[in-house]
Order: structure tokens, then sequence, then C-alpha cells
């Protein structure tokens, strides 16, 4: 028996597999919808940047470390470069390492999380310890020895990288959860009546894992964006035509944009990685607060009581409603 | 204390892990990188030096893989970590060795003290979920997803200057010689504050963010409302029912998540020129000097290992369930 | 009624606020007698923990209190509502006056500290100006009235049993000797050994100590041994009230009878076990009428449209019991 609210204590339980009204209801939040439109904003930049950019963002021109003018929206660099252009162009990298580094690392923690869930046995403990080795060892210095030994990196292999060092944490979270849903009883049934292991992972687990793995995925793209512009600026993958924000910033701060006061140089390239961030973390709160609706700020979360003070609902102390009896006709 | 020996066992594993991980690294990598290293020191090198550097980096055809891990292994134990190139004649070893004591306090004080506040700041806007400090949450959103480095570019074109407090790089003044004098130190900590101030905004934002979901998780649980119900203080009831239950996975989650946070912060000493292992590790990379990469890589791993053995042991401290009957 | 110690008056409680609340608790009288055990009965949703969280204002968002008093008698003959209490006047009546014991044998206990911690953090926070020590010895005290060794206060919460965690809860409830304790399920999740083990204990302890139990199950046979008068609560409202004599031998809303099917008796002759066609209405799209009438064998024409009111039955008049079903006309 239960009260509502009292008793239903599964803060990260799983989501039904069904239930289209649900889906529709994660757009409906709207820090989901936010960080929906925000990254549709980008993808559609990272596509078309390239061709809308008004300059090539490499060529050089007279006009060296100049203020934004018509002519030049974001100024120009020490070499005559366009910012905008090198803004603009550069987004394309960004997403593309940071979706393809994400592709790469949730099918691997998916991979290794689920079977160390779901199977027993010493190898799936070894795979659960394997992720525990990767999830403490600092992954970015990780990341930057193995791009500096490299004889040369493209987009690509960064985004190899990325993806084959920051799995663990997905697949840690995925095991978890996979264990729990192991033990429930539709899984139980399922393999009672000598289901094959795979069908049961498709069909019974992997649609139970959705959101988890949908915010995963989200949190594996932030910190591919991060370590790549990371990358970027310290000088790895900085070579040739190859632009991202990090490089503008990698450029900035070889060039003494600070001391030369030139603020259009690195501050359009921070505020682009922390609005593309900004978008993936709101998604991912869409996605925490879809799957515990506990942590949803319930609309209205202040009352008026019927001493006529207004109070914030909170846990322990129930408010006693002002407005006098509704009918009780439904 | 079978969970105390089992953590030991982990870590001892996971630097094993690592140490491998650092020996195959060079050695399935496309490439010679020892022949290029040589190429690049024209010549300076001894015979004694360029033997090191073969037994760290090299794929010798002719001797076993398992012989060169040994011989890798031994050289290890000796401290020798090849020479770095940056900083020609100098061993890895001693110039890492300089380096760490300023990213130890930097890092390692600002990692705590930002843990701390977050949490705190965590727990009360779980608690009085719709005040003010929930309008914190997207502002530290948007701060947490700004690099660590580019915020500290910002705080050095806002709040240095000729004029200013604040200096713009380096660890200490350029004109003092490192002592243990009160000089040296108020130095120190003057050059430290604007690179640990942009650290704990980054990193504050997330363990608030985590902290408050745990207490709003937390809040309906059971024994939360029991001590409503027992009438005790509110502070009572947010401090020790709810905020030190939710304080566990946050804690556990604090010692996962120090290996993101440590690259981050490194970065940031970047930007300031600060004379730690960050500012090493780029000049490491300009260079290509992989054996400081390397051995910076290596350091740091252990470093974080021990921090994390560190966060186990509080863990332990704070969960009864953890402990043994007595 | 002079020996009242607790009054409820047309408690309504809701979750969620304005056209979206769900009216889980309608409309609600009782009276709590002194060193008498209520038992308050249904199935899940029915509305009687809502019940017993509204009326302590313990129900968490979004719970609201939607109208109805709650009068308290205290040992002096004052009377206080606590649906007026402020934050302050609540801390201070809790515990001291109205103790509860929940459901969750295994989670109501703060797994991070202490028994003992536990124990007399209540004792302080209501008698600031009592010594450690004699917060120890209350605590050793009402650890040994529940039957458990002193030596158990150091333990932690994980360290003991079901039935033992339950106990403790029951010996803390009981330490500032109030007058009235509410419990919800407290053996629910216990093995019935264990279970009537506690409640015989229980018992006991209340003819000793002389407080008032609120007891809320959904097992009604256990009721009927345990209590003194049992009320019975279906889709928010109380659809019967009678001492627990009569609801056993002669219930008179179809619905309790239902639920006197759904058990094993643990005395007196065996029944049969039937159960109740159906489940619990949605609480959010209740049944015109009387919410039972859909799954009611005996439900004829004004069941569906009309809602019957709670008041004794023409056929009982003059006994201490009440009803709300249209086979039982009140007068």
């Amino acid at each position: 028996m239960a009260t509502p609210s009292v008793v239903d204590a599964t803060p990260v339980a799983a989501v039904p597999v069904k239930a289209k009204r649900r889906r529709l209801r994660f757009i409906a939040s709207p820090k989901a919808a936010i960080g929906l439109g925000m990254m549709a904003f980008f993808v559609i930049l990272a596509i078309i940047g390239p061709f809308i950019a008004p300059y090539d963002p490499s060529e050089r021109s007279n006009a060296l470390v100049e203020a934004p003018s018509a002519a030049h929206w974001l100024g120009t660099t020490h070499l005559g470069q366009d910012v905008f252009s090198q803004l603009v162009s550069g987004t394309r990298s960004v997403i593309l390492v940071g979706l393809l580094a994400g592709v790469i690392a949730t099918i691997l923690s998916l991979l290794v999380g689920v079977t160390s869930g779901y199977l027993s046995g010493a190898g799936a403990e070894s795979l659960s310890a394997l992720s525990n080795v990767f999830l403490v060892i600092p992954a970015l210095p990780l990341i930057i020895i193995i791009t500096s030994i490299l004889p040369e990196t493209t987009d690509v292999t960064i985004a190899l990288v990325i993806g084959l060092t920051s799995w663990a944490w997905g697949a840690r979270v995925l095991r978890a959860q996979t264990l729990s849903l192991r033990r429930r009883d539709y899984v139980e049934a399922a393999r009672a009546t000598g289901e094959k292991t795979w069908r049961i992972i498709i069909f019974e687990i992997m649609p139970n894992l959705t959101a988890v793995i949908a915010s995963n995925f989200i949190g594996t793209v932030i910190f591919a964006v991060t370590s790549e512009i990371t990358l970027a600026f310290i000088g790895v993958n900085t070579s040739g035509d190859n632009w991202n924000w990090g490089t503008i910033l990698f450029w900035a701060q070889g060039q003494q944009a600070l001391a030369q006061g030139a603020w259009w140089w690195f501050v359009p390239a921070g505020l682009a990685i922390a609005l593309l961030g900004t978008a993936l973390s709101l998604l991912n709160f869409g996605i925490d607060e879809f799957v515990s609706p506990r942590l949803r700020g319930n609309g209205k979360s202040k009352v008026k009581t019927v001493d006529g003070h207004t109070v914030r609902m909170r846990v322990g102390f129930t408010p006693v409603l002002g407005f006098g009896r509704k009918d009780d006709t439904l | 204390m079978s969970y105390l020996l089992k953590r030991v066992a982990f870590y001892v594993f996971t630097a094993w892990a690592a140490i491998t991980l650092n020996f195959f690294i060079p050695r399935v990598m496309p490439g010679d990188p020892v022949q290029s290293l040589i190429t690049r020191s024209r010549g300076q090198m001894t015979g004694d030096a360029v033997q090191s550097l073969y037994v760290l980096f090299g794929l010798d055809p002719n001797e076993s893989l398992l012989s060169q891990y040994v011989k890798y292994w031994g050289q290890l134990f000796r401290g020798d970590l090849g020479l770095s190139f940056t900083f020609f004649p100098s061993q890895v070893g001693e110039v890492i060795g300089q380096a760490l004591p300023w990213t130890m306090a930097l890092v390692g004080i600002t990692t705590v003290i930002g843990f701390l506040i977050g949490t705190t700041l965590g727990t009360l806007a779980g608690w009085r979920r719709g005040s003010w400090i929930d309008a914190l949450i997207p502002v530290t959103t948007f701060l947490s997803s700004i690099p660590y480095f580019w915020l500290g570019l910002i705080a050095i074109a806002l709040l240095t200057g000729p004029d200013s407090f604040f200096p713009a790089g380096n660890g200490y003044d350029t004109g003092l010689t490192p002592a243990w004098d009160w000089e040296f130190i108020g130095s120190a900590v003057q050059h430290s504050l604007l690179p640990a101030i942009t650290i704990l905004i980054s990193s504050m934002a997330g363990w608030i963010l985590s902290m408050r979901n745990m207490m709003v998780t937390v809040a309906s649980e059971d024994y939360v409302t029991v001590a409503h119900a027992k009438g005790l203080p509110e502070r009572r009831v947010m401090v020790g029912y709810a905020a030190r239950n939710a304080l566990l996975p946050n804690v556990s989650g604090f010692a996962l998540s120090l290996g993101f946070i440590v690259g981050g912060t490194l970065l940031v000493e970047i930007v300031f020129s600060y004379p730690g292992l960050g500012f090493l590790l780029f000049q490491g990379v300009g260079t290509k000097d992989y054996p400081l990469l390397q051995g910076i890589f290596l350091i740091i791993t252990l470093s974080v290992l021990l921090a994390n053995f560190v966060a186990d042991l509080a863990y332990m401290l704070l969960d009864p369930r953890t402990r043994r009957e007595g | 009624m002079s020996d009242a110690v607790l009054e409820v008056k047309n408690l309504d409680v809701d979750y969620g606020l304005g056209s979206e609340a769900v009216h889980a608790v309608r409309d609600v009288n009782l009276v709590l007698h002194r060193g008498e055990v209520l038992g308050l009965a249904g199935e899940s949703g029915s509305g009687k923990s809502t019940l017993a969280y509204g009326l302590t204002r313990l129900l968490p968002p979004p719970g609201v209190i939607a109208g109805g008093e709650v009068i308290y008698h205290a040992e002096n003959g004052d009377t206080a509502d606590i649906m007026r209490m402020t934050d302050e006047e609540l801390r201070e009546f809790r515990w001291a006056e109205t103790a509860i014991v929940f459901q969750g044998a295994m989670n109501s206990l703060n797994p991070v500290h202490k028994i003992s911690t536990q124990m007399t953090d209540v004792i302080r926070a209501h008698d600031p100006d009592s010594t450690p020590r004699s917060r120890l010895d209350r605590a050793k005290e009402m650890l040994a009235l529940v039957g458990i060794s002193a030596d158990r206060l150091e333990a932690y919460p994980h360290q003991l049993s079901g039935g033992m965690r339950q106990r403790v809860m029951i010996g803390m409830a009981l330490a500032l000797d109030p007058r009235l304790v509410i419990m919800d399920e407290p053996t629910t999740a216990l093995d019935v050994v264990i279970q009537r083990q506690i409640l015989g204990q229980l018992i006991e302890l209340r003819e000793r100590l002389g407080f008032s139990v609120l007891f809320i199950t959904h097992d009604l046979s256990l009721l009927v041994e345990f209590s003194d008068r049992i009320a019975i609560m279906y889709g928010g409202r109380i659809v019967e009230e009678a001492p627990a004599a009569d609801i056993y031998r002669d219930s008179l809303h179809p619905y309790s009878d239902g639920l006197l099917h759904s058990f094993p008796a643990l005395r007196g002759p065996r029944r049969e076990l039937t159960g109740i066609p159906g489940s619990p209405p949605d609480l959010r799209a209740m049944p015109t009428g009387c919410a039972f009438h859909p799954r009611c064998p005996k439900a004829f024409d004004p069941c569906a449209t009309t809602l019957p009111v709670l008041g004794i039955p023409e056929s009982h008049t003059g006994q201490q019991r009440t009803v709300a079903c249209w086979l039982h006309p009140i007068h």
C-alpha cells in the first residue's frame, strides 16, 4: 500500500518503454526545449558554416589585429584573418568531433556496461574492473600524450582518441542500471521462458536504458567538445587549415591577444563554447527531470495558506490552503 | 577491513594498468618516437641517455616485449624517467619535482574547497526548493560549461593590469628567490589567488547541481519524514538527516571525477603561466617532449589515485555500512 | 465527548493545486478517545495513509490540506487546531504529543547514525535542558520497554533485523510519553510471527502507559483483533465506522464485508476468502454517486447517482456506529 509520493522512492527508475505521451512531455520541458533549439542552431551552423563564412578563415590580409567593424564583424587576427569566419567555419570541427566521439564512447560503454551488467562471472567482473580503471585514470592527460605521440592528427583521429578513452563513466552507469533491470520480473520471466540472451538484451533491457544512454551520450559530447578545444588550445591539431574554436584561442593566447587588448579574438570563441555546453547541459537536465520527476520544479512551488501567508511547499510541513472548500462534484 | 583491502588492491591494480599503458602507448603508435627525439637533440645526448630513452619508448625488434617491459619497470623504480628535451639536460624527474608542489597546492586546495562550497550551496538549493538559490543553477550551469582556461583568460583581461592587486602570471614575484619566508609565501599566495578563484568558480557548479539533486531525492526518504515527525529543529533535519545521507553519493562522485577535474584545472596553470605540472605539460606538447609528457601523465595518475584513496577513506568514515561490525 | 484526544473535522486533503488537484481525502470526520485503539482500514489508494500524513501535516508536496480542522485536546484541557499551527508550534507539538511509527521499518531509521543518536536527538529537541546522561538513560529505558538490550544503542540500523528496527521505532515513539501514537502499517514488512509479537507488545504497552493509537492497515482481520473501533475508508471517504466487534459480526457496508473476506482471520471461525472484484477507483476519475458502486454486488438505483452520507443507520439507532450506504438509510 502506498501514499502516492511518500513511498515510491525509486530515484533513477527506468522509463517505461511505451507511452508516446511521455516522450512528447520531454520536449514540453522548457529546459529541454531551449537546449534542443540551441543545439539545432549549432548543428545547422556546423553544416552551413563554411559556406556562409564571409572569408576563408586562413586567408591573410593587411588588416592586422583590428577591432570589430562592418568588414570584419569580430575583428581580425595578427595575420589579418577574419575571426568571425574562423568561428563560423570552426563550428563544423567542434560538432563533428563532439558527436563522433560521443557515438564511439556510447557504443563502447553500451557494450561494456550492458555485458558486464547482464552477464555474470569472471568476464563480467573484469570488464567492470576495466571500466573502473579507465574511470580513475585522468582522461585529459592521457588524451594529450596519445595525440601528441601520433605523427599526424585530424578531427577523426582526435574524435577516435577521445571516444576510446571516455567511455568508462557511461559503462559504469549502464552497468548499474542493467544490474537492476536484470532482476525485474519481466526480464526474469523472459529468461524463464527460454528467450535467447541477445533478444532479452535488445528487446527487454535496451528500451529501458534509453534515457540513461541519451544522457550519457550528451555527457560524453560535452566532454569531447571541451577536450578537443583544450587540445587545440595547448597546440595539438592546430596545424593547417583545420579551424575549431580552440585553434582560435590557441593563436590568441600565443599572440598575446590579452596584452594587446584584442578581446574580440578570444571572447567570442569562449562564449560559443559556453553556449554549446549550456545547450547540452539543458538537454541533460531535461532528461534527468523526465526520468525522475521529483527533480522537476513542480510548476507552482508557493501556495497561499489559510492564515494569509505565502509559503513554499516543502517536505515536513504540509500547507493548509486558504481558499474555501471547493465543491465535491468531479 | 575487507572493504579497505579491496580498495587498496584496486588502486594497486590501476597504478599497474596506468604504467603499463604508459609503456605500450609509444610502442603501438605509428612511427619511431626515439629516432625523432634523437634527431631533434642534434647529437647532444650521451649514450646513456639514448639507452634510457630506448628502454622508455623504443620498440627494439631484437628484444622480446617481455624483457623490454621488465627493463622498463627497473628503470621506473630507479626513478629514471628519461631526459627532458624542453629543459635539456635536466632529468624529467627533477623537472616534475619542481613543479609538483605548485600544482599540489593550487589544484589540491581549490578542488577540495570547491567541493565543500559547492556541496554546501547544493544542500541549501536542494532543501529550499524554489528559493533564490535555485536561480543559481542556470548561472552555474553556464559557468561550468566554460572551459576553465577561458575563464582564466577573461579573469586576466578584466582583473589584472599594471595597477591591479592580482598579478597576471607566474607563481611568485620574479624578483624573489623561492624560500620559506613570509615575503615569498605571501607573493606565492597573491599569485595563486586568481587562478584559484577561476578553478573554484568553474568546478563548484557540478557539485552544487549533484548535491541539489541528491538532496531532493533524499528529502523524500522515510527517515527525513520521521525526522520532521520528531519535531527536530530544521537545521538538524537538513544537516544531520538529509545532507548527511545525500553527501555519500557526492563523495564517491568526487572520487570518481577527480581525474576529470584535475585535467581541467591543469589548464588554468597554462593561462596564468603558473609553474606547475599543467604549464609543464603545455611546454612539453609544444616541443613534443615525450619523456616529459609521459612522466607528467604518470605523476598525475598516481596523485589522482592517491587522492581517490583518501576520498575512499573519507567515505568509509561517513558511511557506517562500509565498516565491519566491531 | 470530554475524553477526546483528537477530533478530525471535515478534513480534505488534495494532491496538487487548482484544477489539477486530486482529492485524496474528502470530508473526513473522526474522533479518537483517550486510551483507545482506532483502526483505519482500506485498500491501497483509499486515502488512509494520506489521512494520517495529512492530519499530522507531514504529507510531502504536492500534498496540501484543502480544508477542515484537526483539534487536539491537551492533557490540561486546552485545545489546538493542528491545521492552524505555525511551523514552530508544529515542531514543538510533534512527538511530544503525537508520535508516528511509519510503515517502512527498513527506511524509518537514518542509516548513518547510531540508534542512540537517533533516540537522544528527539529528547534533546524537546527538552534542551536535559543532560546527555539523562537522555541516554531514557533511551535505554525505552529500548528495555520494547525488549531490546541496551548494548544495541551503539548499533547502526543496518546491524538490526527488521523486527528489531520496528521495535526501536516504537520505543522511540514512546520516548516523550505522547498521548497519541499513529501507526501506519507498522508491521506490514514483517513476517506474521514477529508481527503478532510486536502488536501484542504494543497493546500491553498501551494498557500500561495509556496512550491512544490510530492504527492504519489494509489488513482488516488484524484490526478486528487489536483495535477498539474501526473506520473503513474507500475512495478518500470514511464509509463505515463501528466498534471492532460490530464490524466483525455485522458489517453494514458491502465494502467492509468485502475487506473482511479478503484476509484470513487470525482467530475465530474460518471465513471463505473471496476478496473484492475490480480494483480501487482512480482518484483522478472518481465514479459519481457512491465511489464503490461499480464494484458493489448490492448496488441499486441511487448508488450510481447520489453520494450516500455517513450517519447512524435507522436499523441501529442508539448504537455507536455510522455507515454511508444506500442499503442502510440514516435517520
